[in-house]
């Protein structure tokens, strides 16, 4: 396989965005990574899109197609990849294989979500749609649901508290403070969503133990990422930001099945082959964006990607180790709970937060000395998980 | 939809009914006609007898469409005594509090409406064990 470098990273702020089109927002994100790239007249060979849902959220399907023609890249080849909320990180690792494989030498992956097209019902209708049909869906089985059962299995095996559950929530509003692309830009203290008299109002419960701070806004956006092979990506003058490791793994599709429910096993083998591939461990990341959809995936996801011993993410994070600053500072771009969900924009968003960290252009959010990063896209409720190692060449 | 196929479909939403494995008689649900432990043909029918226990819930305020008007219902993940976990809504629960290793009972109510269709769909539900007083 040939190394496959993130020549170019673009997004849009993620937000409510009712005047655009998923197909304009996705080839916006697609030119800023073009343009950051500095690709000028070279060919794209072929596009990846992830998508979850366009079909049910904004009645448009074949959308791949529709943003190859709206950027004028044909007679690229296009693909539109869906994997629930892990189509970003699919899309990326179509990508990836793409550019690894000789197939193609330059790939643009966008990664796109229009959800507020809809009103909440529907939007919580169709997400729900990816549990299990006959075993959850029909009975009124959510995606807060599903995590509500696992936190309370979390928070009863391992000691984590709902403090710990806002640690996480404070955190990563704060980082969100400092990412101009972050739909919720709003600081929040133990206090106010906790302990005040109007903390139930100013945090509903979603699902207990969950309260709305617990879990992601729903947004419209898009991200994508320039992919080149080593040779064209040395004529493009940008620092070499390499893709080492991808690992995919899957599990049982409900939560039911799993012998242990709190286990995310997907995670844990998705994560060890990402490492196997890159040659790396753990120890070796500087900075970490995991998929915290709910407060308790961030925790959860640290420990079973292999950052701390299960039972000690909870600690970590209590010491402050996963700030920016700290050993191992995790989301620091607000991760899903600020910088938003777009669903299939996720995974790809990541991505373009890993190379700005690398490459030293986060601004105000800048992880220091950081030249390993990781990424971890959850989809469905760990049914299917992908994991990156990015490296920043010297 | 094939007719066997619904009618499975049906039985398992009704009664409770899944699969257990003749290879390794591991108990199965949802039914899948494959067993999840030793990956051979699992399709012999096996009748639950719908108690166990709760094993986490949640209570759902947030709901999607078609389940509007139950807001707020409790949701678990339930421990037949056969074995596997079962994820269904309680009720009937008045004034109960739910607290993990809660006996509980399948019943069968309505799970959802479609409004505009007036479509009802009835399936599976658990409530709290009803035992004569000591
Ligand atoms: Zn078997």
């Amino acid at each position: 396989m040939r190394p496959v470098v993130v020549a170019g990273a673009g997004m849009i702020p993620f937000e409510r965005r009712d005047e655009d089109s998923l197909v304009g927002m996705m080839a916006v994100a697609g030119l800023n990574a073009m343009d950051d790239a500095g690709l000028g007249d070279r060919a794209v060979d072929a596009v990846y899109v992830g998508n979850m849902a366009s079909g049910l959220f904004n009645h448009q399907v074949s959308v791949a197609s529709a943003l190859v023609d709206r950027l004028s890249l044909m007679p690229a080849a296009a693909d539109r990849i869906e994997n629930g909320p892990a189509s970003g990180g699919s899309a990326i690792k179509n990508g990836f294989l793409a550019v690894a494989s000789g197939y193609a030498d330059i790939v643009l992956v966008v990664g796109g979500e229009k959800m507020r097209e809809v009103i909440g019902p529907k939007a919580t209708d169709i997400v729900a749609a990816m549990t299990h049909p006959s075993a959850e869906y029909i009975y009124g089985v959510t995606l807060p649901a599903l995590a509500g059962l696992f936190t309370r299995l979390y928070m009863e095996k391992y000691g984590v508290t709902r403090e710990h559950l806002t640690m996480v929530a404070i955190k990563n509003q704060e980082n969100g403070l400092l990412n101009p692309y972050a739909h919720i830009r709003m600081k929040i203290t133990m206090e106010g969503v906790l302990t005040h008299p109007q903390a139930h109002i100013n945090s509903p419960i979603v699902a207990d133990p969950l309260h709305l701070y617990d879990c992601c806004p729903v947004s419209d956006g898009a991200a994508a990422v320039l992919l080149t092979t080593e040779e064209i990506a040395k004529e493009l003058n940008k620092p070499i930001v390499t893709i080492d490791g991808v690992g995919q793994a899957t599990d049982t599709h409900t939560l039911q099945e799993r012998s242990d429910p709190t286990d995310l096993k997907a995670v844990t083998v998705a994560s060890e082959r990402a490492f196997s591939m890159a040659g790396l461990k753990p120890k070796d990341v500087d900075v970490a964006e995991l998929h915290d959809a709910f407060t308790i995936l961030e925790i959860a996801e640290s420990e079973h990607a292999g950052f701390f011993p299960k039972g000690e993410g909870a600690k970590a994070l209590e010491a402050g180790e996963t700030r920016i600053g700290g050993k191992l500072p995790i989301n620091p771009s607000g991760g899903l709970k600020a910088r938003g969900h777009p669903v299939g924009a996720t995974g790809v968003a990541q991505a373009v937060e890993l190379v700005w960290q690398l490459r030293g252009e986060a601004g105000d959010r800048q992880v220091k000395k950081a030249t390993t990063g990781f990424s971890l896209n959850f989809g469905g409720f760990g049914n299917n998980v992908l994991a990156f190692v990015l490296r920043r060449k010297s | 939809m094939e007719v066997s196929r619904h009618w499975r479909l049906k039985k398992q939403r009704y009664a409770l009914q899944g699969e257990v494995c003749p290879h390794c008689s591991v108990k199965i649900f949802p039914p899948r006609d494959i067993c999840p432990d030793c990956g051979l043909d699992a399709r012999t029918p096996f009748q639950f007898s719908g108690r166990g226990e709760v094993y986490s819930f949640t209570t759902v305020r947030d709901a999607p469409e078609g389940h509007s008007e139950q807001v707020p219902y409790t949701v678990a993940l339930v421990r037949l005594e056969e074995g596997p976990l079962v994820t269904a809504q309680l009720t009937d629960l008045d004034q109960q509090d739910v607290e993990i290793g809660l006996p509980v009972e399948m019943v069968t109510r309505k799970l959802r409406s479609d409004g505009e269709r007036g479509m009802l769909v009835y399936g599976y539900k658990f409530r709290p064990l009803l035992r004569p007083a000591a």
